[in-house]
C-alpha cells in the first residue's frame, strides 16, 4: 500500500469534498504517520460534527487505517469566512 | 478474503459495556496513566467538565488487541479514543475538544445528570 504522505492526502481531500479549502499538516516531526487537517467544504452543510466526521474517515479510510494520529476540522464555507473575520479582528 | 475483527461474542460484550455504564471511555493507557496525549485530552476534558472521573468506565485497547481491532469495527470509527455517553457514541477526540469549547458537552452532561 502506498504511504500516506502530505500531498496525496490533501489530493484525496480536495477530490472528494470539493473543497474550497483544504491544510494539511504533518504534525509527526517527520516520520508521515501522523497529521492535522482542516477542510473547508459546502458538503458539511447541514451535517452534525459527528457527521462530518463520519463522512472525512470514509474518504480517507484507507490513509487513516495506516496513520498513528488523524485530526480534523471541518467547516462549511459561511463558517469558514466568519472564522477568518474572527481572526482578523 | 472478508477479514472481520469483530467477533459476535466481541460485539456482544462491546454492547454490554457501553450500555451498563453512564461513560465508556475507550482508551489507550489509563485515566489515571494514559498511554497517548489524544486519550489524556479526553480524561482532561471530563476532568474540566467537573465530571467525577470514577464515573467514567475506560477500558484500556492497549492490554486487549481484540478490542483494540474490533471497537473500530463496532463504531464504524478508525481511531482511540472513542466516547459512549448513555449507549451513544459521541465521537473522539476532536469531537470532545469541539464539543467542549462549544458548550454542547456541557448541556450534554448536565441533561444525562452526569454533572449538576
Amino acid at each position: 500500500m502506498a504511504t500516506v504522505t502530505k500531498e496525496s492526502l490533501e489530493r484525496t481531500l480536495q477530490e472528494k469534498f470539493e473543497a474550497k479549502h483544504v491544510e494539511v499538516v504533518d504534525t509527526s516531526g517527520g516520520c508521515g504517520n501522523s497529521f492535522e487537517v482542516v477542510i473547508v467544504s459546502s458538503m458539511f452543510e447541514g451535517k452534525s460534527i459527528l457527521q462530518r466526521h463520519r463522512l472525512v474517515n470514509e474518504a480517507c479510510k484507507l490513509e487513516i487505517a495506516q496513520l498513528h494520529a488523524f485530526s480534523q476540522k471541518n467547516y462549511t464555507p459561511s463558517q469558514w469566512t466568519n472564522l477568518q473575520q474572527k481572526d482578523k479582528a | 478474503l472478508l477479514c472481520r475483527n469483530l467477533s459476535s461474542e466481541l460485539k456482544k460484550s462491546i454492547d454490554e459495556k457501553v450500555l451498563k455504564n453512564d461513560i465508556v471511555l475507550f482508551m489507550k493507557g489509563t485515566p489515571n496513566e494514559p498511554q497517548c496525549g489524544f486519550s489524556r485530552a479526553v480524561v482532561q476534558i471530563f476532568d474540566a467538565q467537573g465530571v467525577d472521573l470514577r464515573k467514567i468506565k475506560a477500558f484500556n485497547v492497549l492490554e486487549n488487541e481484540e478490542l483494540r481491532n474490533g471497537i473500530k469495527e463496532y463504531s464504524n470509527w478508525p481511531t482511540v479514543p472513542q466516547v459512549y455517553i448513555k449507549g451513544e457514541f459521541v465521537g473522539g477526540c476532536d469531537i470532545m475538544l469541539n464539543m467542549h469549547q462549544s458548550g454542547e458537552l456541557e448541556d450534554l452532561l448536565v441533561k444525562e445528570g452526569l454533572i449538576s
